[in-house]
């Protein structure tokens, strides 16, 4: 199912927490909501799922408008960070909830209701554990089980909330895998919010990256590492480094010097130089780049990573080099960015406040972690 | 903590001396113990075994008498009778106050949390008199509903069930809170979004969760409502075999020196004590983390 977001905002006790949100999700897609803590992604997925209520805009599922309906009526499949498994009910009894519960004439009888979730318990391979209480299952099986509990109703859209994020390093990445695996099985459109981006970038179709109740940029994961739109993803998304610089007629200067860069549509006046310490390449001499002491030097796995102190003003930064590079302390390194960007200081993206906070209101408890 | 306990002897074993540093010496902790036991003895147990001692000095017959006095047995039936009404009501109201206060935030919550527990800070002599100048015959209320429809509340049943329900109020709905409160919402969310209806998914959800501690309330409330004196003897006006309760007639036959009536009758409400005390314990044994101690079982 199609799913549009229109100028979605919603403010708590007039602090807004989403400013215009708009976004269009294609039916079966993957879409990851990544931002920091604060950023407003949990609060734009209990938004779509209804738990909670917009305060203006609206929500469609494919030409309906989703705005106003009841969580019940929007037939989300909803997965919570910590479960939220029913503790009393066995991982069957968990699963077929949803069924259970409906009104007689569309309540599918018993033998269906076990049938469709030992079927969905074989999905997320947990087959033989249909007697066992949640409690007597890890985190990882949890999760799982959560999620079949939230496909038995077949949902129109699977929401995820941080969905590994309780559980250890090495559960997550197999997790990550396999939900991967039952999302291109099933087809739903999904998304999930994480504010680990290297589970956005492996894991979605495109990724939403948030900060301050905003969308900054929405993109495929070479989108968004590649070319960032903004010095907030650029700095969010993988590593990087800044310095600030001039622009003056195109030429790129750091202080009194030029840098070998030319950025012809930058505007002149001051800027800051967003790179990546693995986009650069080493140059001999010095005639227009950039150079730096090397204050310390650490073996990271397969690379090395030297940290240069650079001009006058000693601002710091980071390069990756291959390990068998003889950095040692003290000595000078000329480089250049391969791949690099230059923001305006004029064009740092103004944050607006909120417009007249609208009462909040809450299906169940008003203060929703954002 | 089982672990910590099956380990400690053994290190005991290897460092001679040894002893966890927050547990004290071992004389200290004799005298403590001992001490402990001694005055829960001298004021609890011994109280406590006296009743039954009393009851049972003229023979097992002379016991059994007493509940053949007309007035024990109406004492006897108007007590459940009272107990029957309000701990059911007490019941109902506890878990509506748990599910507002611990499940949704609104303005004056937390006023609200004080005055379900003023019961628990006013003395329940007070309340009584509350009830009689607001119900009383003479009074507005009291007045309107006698002379129109010939309801007696003070001096009545009525009123007796009111100061029970009175004193009992906090009983389920303070043990529930807390319990609900660390339960959260995120249940009923998950509930919710799988489709179900608000009454559902209290029926499936909430109310699963908290049924031990409900359990509990309910015991400690009825053990309560039965053994309540002050405020039932304010409004209860003593009419024989029509307007008291266990607790009041125990009072009256003991002031008559009927003092086999009177302990053959208060070992009943004892026991009633001591069985109330034995399934709490038991419930605590059994579901020790679900009841009100703010963990999760998972």
């Amino acid at each position: 199912m199609e799913l549009a977001l229109k100028n979605v905002t919603k403010s708590f006790d007039g602090f807004t927490a989403l400013n215009g949100i708009s976004l269009d999700i294609r039916p079966g897609e993957l879409i990851a909501l990544l931002g920091p803590s604060g950023s407003g992604k949990t609060t734009l997925l209990r938004l779509i799922a209804g738990l909670d209520f917009l305060s203006s805009g609206q929500i469609l599922f494919g030409d309906e408008d989703a705005s106003a309906k009841s969580v019940q009526e929007r037939n989300v499949g909803f997965v919570f960070q910590h479960y939220a498994l029913f503790r009393h009910m066995t991982v069957l009894e968990n699963i077929g909830f949803g069924l259970k519960i409906r009104p007689a004439r569309t309540r599918p009888p018993k033998s269906e209701i076990r049938r469709r979730a030992l079927e969905l318990l074989e999905l997320v391979q947990l087959s033989g554990l249909e007697n066992r209480y949640p409690s007597q299952l890890s985190g990882g099986q949890r999760q799982r089980v959560a999620l079949a509990r939230a496909l038995c109703i077949e949902p129109r859209v699977l929401l995820l909330d941080e969905p590994f994020g309780a559980l250890d390093a090495q559960v997550r990445r197999e997790l990550r895998r396999w939900l991967r695996e039952i999302h291109d099985a099933t087809g739903h459109t999904s998304i999930f919010v994480t504010h680990d981006q290297e589970e956005a970038l492996e894991l979605a179709d495109r990724v939403v990256v948030m900060s301050q109740g905003r969308i900054e940029q929405v993109g495929t994961a070479d989108e968004v590492y590649d070319t960032p739109n903004s010095p907030f993803v650029y700095s969010f998304i993988g590593d990087s480094n800044s310095l600030p610089v001039r622009v003056d007629n195109g030429q790129i200067w750091l202080q009194d010097r030029t840098i070998g860069l030319t950025d012809p549509t930058a505007p002149n006046g001051p800027a800051t130089l967003f790179f990546r310490p693995h986009d650069i390449e080493l140059v001999e001499g010095c005639g227009g780049c950039l150079a730096g002491t090397v204050v310390t030097s650490r073996r990271v796995a397969g690379t090395k990573h030297v940290e240069l102190e650079i001009g006058g003003a000693q601002h710091r930064i980071e390069v990756e080099l291959p390990i068998e590079h003889p950095a040692a302390t003290k000595s000078r390194l000329a480089f250049r960015p391969k791949r690099w960007k230059v923001f305006s200081a004029q064009e740092q993206p103004v944050y607006h406040t909120s417009p007249a906070p609208v009462p909040a209101q809450s299906v169940l408890l008003q203060r929703a972690a954002v | 903590m089982s672990d910590t306990a099956s380990t400690l002897p053994e290190l005991a074993t290897y460092h001679t001396g040894y002893r966890s540093p927050v547990t004290e010496r071992p004389h200290t902790r004799t005298i403590l113990i001992g001490l402990t036991v001694l005055l829960l003895c001298l004021f609890l147990v011994l109280p406590l075994l006296s009743v039954f001692v009393e009851a049972f000095q003229q023979g097992v017959g002379k016991f059994l008498e007493t509940f053949s006095i007309p007035d024990a047995r109406s004492a006897i039936w108007l007590t459940l009778l009272v107990a029957a009404i309000a701990v059911p009501f007490n019941l109902v109201f506890g878990i509506a106050a748990a599910w507002a206060i611990a499940k949704h935030r609104f303005p004056g919550r937390a006023f609200l949390i004080s005055l379900i527990d003023l019961p628990f800070s006013v003395s329940p002599v007070v309340a009584g008199l509350v009830y009689i100048l607001l119900l009383g015959t003479n009074a507005p209320i009291g007045g309107f509903l006698y002379e129109n429809f010939n309801i007696r509340i003070i001096f009545a049943v009525p009123g007796i069930v009111l100061a029970t329900i009175f004193v009992t109020f906090p009983f389920i709905a303070r043990e529930l809170i807390p319990l609900m409160q660390d339960q959260g919402t995120g249940d009923e969310e998950a509930a919710i979004s799988l489709g179900a209806t608000g009454w559902q998914t209290f029926w499936y959800v909430t109310l699963p969760n908290v049924k031990w501690a409900l359990l509990y309330g309910v015991l400690l409330c009825n053990a309560r409502a039965m053994g309540e004196f002050g405020a039932v003897a304010v409004l209860s006006g003593k009419l024989r075999g029509e307007t008291v309760t266990m607790p009041l007639q125990v009072e009256l036959f003991y002031n008559e020196y009927a003092s086999v009536a009177a302990f053959s009758l208060a070992s009943l409400l004892a026991g009633l004590a001591l069985v109330t005390l034995i399934i709490k314990s038991w419930l605590e044994w059994r579901f020790g983390d679900q009841l009100a101690t703010g963990t999760r079982p998972h």
